[in-house]
């Protein structure tokens, strides 16, 4: 399914679906080992997700917490490879490239992940660390590799005389500003941030988020923006994708999507949304519980929360739908 | 209330320090607040101001190399700051809770819910088991928690992270309590999840007078929920009042830039207002006014520490150039 203009696209997922057999965390392993009975179990963490993304466009990427937006991202990135369907870079397979295009098409694309300190080796200096690949890729010659580092730490904000220092002597925004110049050195067009100012404090957040605005016009880059914070996405995006677990619910242009939302779910996201305006404000409880997606609902997956559902939501899963130019929903009530 | 009665807790003047190799961290250095019956009060701050130390204070869990050197908490009219280990131990769990931001800290991995939700009733109260596990359902189902029964006899590892966090503050409602200090609870949860939360916590306040003292650096969510905040920077309160004159006007440089600086309070697609620079570390404070070097209103007073000054309706501002009416002044670099 096209969901834009196929022509521009540099990135388009197609019936991605991707799966996982869910391994036990470490309270699941002890509880296992004092008896109690658990087992692995298949996570359905992508679900047939279809999606266009235009050259140059920032997309937001919403939904609760493990709805599959990190493991969407990572497939775009390359990072993970679907269970099913492919991802098309400016209109080629990723999965056919091979030699030269493959390792291009990989460096084109590039994430950037929520905790800086676990993604950067603490054992290399900041240069290693932004120079690495940049040397080994051939995007640049390691005669020239000082300057290059320095000219790519300015551009990110960061002093380039701390070259020499390891990322333990950062603070958390300036971890983020390596990680992003890590990303920035093999000179991407594409970047998939993921949740990459949750970690952040507000102060420092407000300057990464200008930082990506910026180097997005200087640079001419197109994001994947992955973020729960539906105001830090508003500011960001000009389109923005909302899932529930696995799948796509809803994708429209960002102004749209916030003053009009269609499907019962970004309803529901959206008057949820604490806003500095409102005060002592009266909270209503939610009906039910985020669904798991070891064992997903049947038919729409929002079905058990959403005030609205008939009949028909039960049984059959809704398609995404174009409900008006440049606008998708997925919900039965569109029909 | 009456006019009579005193605050549920009140902190006057508190100091907990750090004892560390590289020297002093003032984690809380002088912080007053209070908090009435049925109350919420707002603790705002970024990484390290001392929010957590602050309620960790509170609750008499400050551990070394941290001491209390200094100030009173008034737990109605208790000072909790002398209590010994054994009064604060009873009063723990059952007037005074914690929810901390990670539910481990309060669920045990190895026990099943029900045995640990049934324990912290029958630690302070000699009730029947039944009437124990009884009021262990009806309190899961408070916080949303769908088949409690059957949620009763698992274990904390079959919840996802944002239903153990539901079971964390079910126990920390388990005993009513007057109060409850809650740290970044909602942090790691969906908003949807959150205004759930928030519902409960907001209903348990207005029905039972419980006072509540909500730690976050999310404005947004303060704004929602809170009767009063306190600003909190390098372990010091620089902005306090109602919520609605602090948010509306803040005085304070450093609350106006967050303010300004929140996404919704800008054009979309704009840059964002910022407040240059990123907070000192402790064992590093600068001369003066710890938020001199970031401040756009910095003037030679500055280089002095700012006294606490009074405005009407209990306002306390610690500047020396306080924004006049909370003009917003953008703060760029
Ligand atoms: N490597 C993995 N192995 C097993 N299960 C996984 C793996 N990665 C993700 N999952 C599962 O897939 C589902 C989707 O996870 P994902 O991390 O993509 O969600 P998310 O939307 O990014 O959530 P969050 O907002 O919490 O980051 C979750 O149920 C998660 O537990
Ligand atoms: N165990 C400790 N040893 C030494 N210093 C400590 C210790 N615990 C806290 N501190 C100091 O106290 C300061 C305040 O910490 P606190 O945890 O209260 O911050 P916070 O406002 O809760 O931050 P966050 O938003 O990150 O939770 C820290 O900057 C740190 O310097
Ligand atoms: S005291 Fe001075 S430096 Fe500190 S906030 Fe006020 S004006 Fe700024
Ligand atoms: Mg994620
Ligand atoms: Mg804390």
């Amino acid at each position: 399914m096209a969901l834009n203009n196929e022509k521009e696209s540099i990135v388009t997922v197609n019936n991605v679906s991707k799966r996982f057999i869910k391994s036990l965390d470490l309270a699941g392993k002890i509880a296992q080992r004092f008896g109690a009975d658990i087992r692995e179990e298949v996570v359905h963490a992508v679900d047939r997700v279809s999606l266009n993304i235009q050259d140059g466009e920032v997309v937001g990427l919403v939904g609760e917490s493990g709805c599959g937006k990190s493991t969407l991202g990572r497939v775009v990135a390359g990072v993970h490879e679907p269970s099913e369907g492919n991802v098309l870079f400016r209109g080629k397979a990723i999965e056919n490239l091979t030699g030269k295009d493959a390792k291009e098409a990989a460096l084109k694309i590039q994430m950037i992940f929520q905790d800086p300190m676990s993604s950067l080796n603490p054992r290399l200096r900041v240069q290693d660390i932004i120079g690495e690949a940049p040397v080994v890729h051939g995007v640049v010659d390691s005669g020239n590799i000082t300057d290059y580092v320095e000219e790519i730490m300015l551009r990110v904000g960061l002093d380039p005389s701390y070259a020499r220092r390891y990322p333990h002597q950062f603070s958390g925004g300036q971890r983020q500003r390596i990680g992003i110049a890590r990303a920035l050195a093999v000179q991407p067009d594409f970047l998939v941030c993921d949740e990459s100012v949750a970690a952040l404090d507000v102060s420092i957040q407000a300057q990464v988020l200008n930082l990506f605005m910026r180097l997005r016009e200087e640079l001419n880059l197109t994001y994947l923006f992955i973020s729960h914070d539906l105001g830090v996405v508003e500011h960001l995006s000009d389109r923005v994708v909302i899932m529930y677990l696995g799948r796509v619910v809803e994708v429209a242009p960002t102004e749209i999507l916030f003053s009009d939302p269609n499907h019962p779910y970004t309803q529901a996201l959206l008057a949820e949304v604490p806003r500095l305006e409102t005060r002592q404000r009266k909270f209503a409880p939610v009906k039910g519980e985020i669904p798991s997606p070891i064992d997903p609902p049947t038919g729409c997956h929002f079905h058990p929360r959403c005030p609205k559902a008939f009949a028909r939501c039960h049984q059959e899963t809704p398609a995404l739908k174009e409900i008006e130019s440049n606008r998708f929903s997925a919900c039965h009530l569109n029909d | 209330m009456p006019l009579s009665e005193s605050p549920t807790i009140e902190v006057k003047d508190l100091k907990t320090y750090f004892f560390t190799k590289g020297g002093i961290a003032k984690a809380v250095d002088g912080v007053s607040f209070s908090v009435g019956r049925g109350k919420v009060l707002g603790l705002v701050g970024e990484s390290g101001s001392g929010k957590t130390v602050t309620g960790f204070s509170i609750l008499g869990l400050v551990d070394e190399p941290g001491r209390i050197v200094g100030g009173e908490i008034l737990y109605r009219g208790e000072n909790l700051v002398s209590a010994s280990p054994d009064r604060m131990r009873e009063l723990r769990g059952v007037n005074i809770s914690m929810i901390f931001q990670d539910p481990m800290m309060t669920l045990n991995p190895v026990l099943r819910i029900d045995t640990q939700m049934i324990e912290a009733v029958l630690a302070h109260e000699s009730i029947s088991k039944d009437d124990a596990r009884q009021r262990a359902r009806d309190v899961l189902g408070q916080v949303g928690i769908a088949s409690p029964d059957e949620r009763l006899r698992s274990y904390p590892h079959q919840f996802s992270g944002g239903m153990r966090q539901r079971v964390a503050i079910a126990i920390a409602l388990l005993n009513k309590p007057d109060l409850i200090v809650a740290d970044e609870p909602t942090t790691a949860l969906d908003v949807t999840i959150q205004g759930q939360i928030l519902y409960e916590v907001q209903k348990l306040c207005s029905q039972t007078g419980t006072a509540l003292i909500w730690i976050t650096h999310d404005l947004s969510v303060v704004a929602g929920l809170a009767d009063d905040i306190c600003v909190m920077y390098a372990g010091r309160i620089v902005e306090q009042g109602s919520v609605n004159s602090v948010l509306d006007k803040p005085m304070h440089p450093y609350t106006n830039g967050l303010i300004s600086s929140v996404p919704s309070r800008n054009k979309r697609g704009v840059p964002l207002a910022q407040i240059p620079g990123m907070a000192p570390s402790l064992l590093k404070l600068p001369k003066g006014c710890s938020f001199g070097p970031r401040c756009a209103q910095f003037s030679d007073a500055c280089d002095s520490i700012p006294d606490i000054s009074n405005y009407e309706n209990g306002r306390q501002i610690r500047c020396h150039n306080p924004l006049d009416k909370g003009t917003i002044l953008r703060v760029m670099d």
